[in-house]
């Protein structure tokens, strides 16, 4: 449950920008190769917020698509999990895309 | 240019309500965790020390590889050991025995370490220059993927008890990994394990991972391992200054 420390990271990253603020929303972008259950950080959210300054801040999340490159046919595709196989049977593939776990904005009162 | 806080137009996305305004954060939510991993990594480059991150699920032998790298090796570099577990002291009193330096970081409700821990652990240890530290994460084979400690490298251990699909079950640790340590190969005879499978799955979500099948009881394979250790920690360590 890697989730709970990512979420306190989450919420502390995000005292530390808004000093004490009340928070309304918190914007994250959570790519599908970041190892991390978006609703894991959901479930938790609620939880470390209570008795903040984010407390009953509503977190909106965008789950980002994985991307990946095939070094030998040279196509671009979609990857929906680490198993890195191209379409054309390469295993030699770089990702892309996907592993982004980012906070992108939140929202004060 | 955005009319209610003046933000430009092509940083990040925002939502408006009356009364709010939006504070961009662009923000890796990792960057303190890797900040703090890349000095762990610079201190240990500047000393000369090999750290290798070994992960595995619980009870994949993981402890008693090392203990008995350290007694076979432990003549040719000085060895020490960071050990994480949820709870007790069982893992560090059994490198202790060996005679190599231990530190038992202890997370708690913690499911894996992280580079702060490593940092206070390294304070704590005080590993000589040109030697090797390992660290033992906590048995776990999910989340430990995610968390940069500072190492030079990541072995995976899996045990050829734990059965097979393992690779594309945990894709995450196994891509991790520069190496995969199939251990236990001993009980081989008794067990439907298919090696060559492993391989495949290994191969499929880690193409570039080196795979060494060992058993740490009997000895066998070791010797790759070994030669894989002197091989790194030769490339790690300070050659002095001349003169």
């Amino acid at each position: 449950m890697h989730e709970l420390s990512i979420t306190q990271d989450i919420v502390d990253a995000v005292a530390a920008r808004t000093g004490g603020a009340a928070v309304k929303s918190v914007r994250l972008e959570i790519g599908k190769l970041s190892g991390v259950v978006a609703d894991s950080v959901r479930f938790c959210f609620e939880v470390i917020c209570a008795g903040t300054a984010l407390e009953g801040a509503t977190l909106d999340i965008t789950e980002s698509p994985g991307r990946a490159r095939c070094h030998d046919c040279g196509g671009e595709f979609r990857l929906d999990d680490l198993i890195l196989l191209c379409p054309c049977g390469s295993a030699n593939v770089e990702v892309l895309a996907g592993r982004q776990l980012r906070i992108n904005s939140v929202e004060v009162l | 240019m955005c009319a209610t806080c003046g933000c430009s137009d092509d940083a990040g996305v925002r939502v408006h309500s009356p009364g709010t305004h939006t504070i961009t954060l662009e923000q890796d939510v990792l960057a303190k965790n890797d900040h703090l991993a890349g000095h762990n990594r610079t201190w240990l480059r500047d000393k000369g020390i090999l750290a290798i991150n070994m992960m595995s699920s619980p009870g994949s032998g993981k402890t008693t590889l090392l203990t008995r790298t350290i007694l076979d090796l432990g003549g040719e570099f000085p060895i020490s050991v960071v050990e994480g577990d949820q709870e007790t002291f069982f893992d560090a009193e059994r490198v202790k025995a060996t005679g190599a330096p231990v530190v038992q970081i202890n997370t708690g409700a913690g499911c894996h370490l992280d580079a702060t821990m490593l940092e206070r652990g390294l304070a704590a240890l005080d590993p000589p220059e040109n030697s090797v530290v390992f660290v033992e994460n906590v048995g776990n084979l999910v989340c430990p993927a995610l968390f940069d400690l500072g190492e030079a490298h990541r072995a995976v251990v899996m045990s050829v008890t734990e059965g097979p699909g393992k690779p594309l079950k945990y894709p995450h640790m196994f891509a991790s990994g520069d190496l995969v340590l199939l251990n236990k190969t001993d009980l081989l005879p008794h067990l439907d394990f298919d090696v060559d499978a492993f391989l495949r799955d290994t191969r499929r979500v880690n193409p570039r991972a080196e795979v060494l099948p060992v058993s740490a009881t009997t000895g066998d394979g070791l010797t790759a391992w070994y030669d894989w250790l002197r091989r790194h920690a030769g490339r790690t360590a300070r050659v002095a200054d001349a003169g």
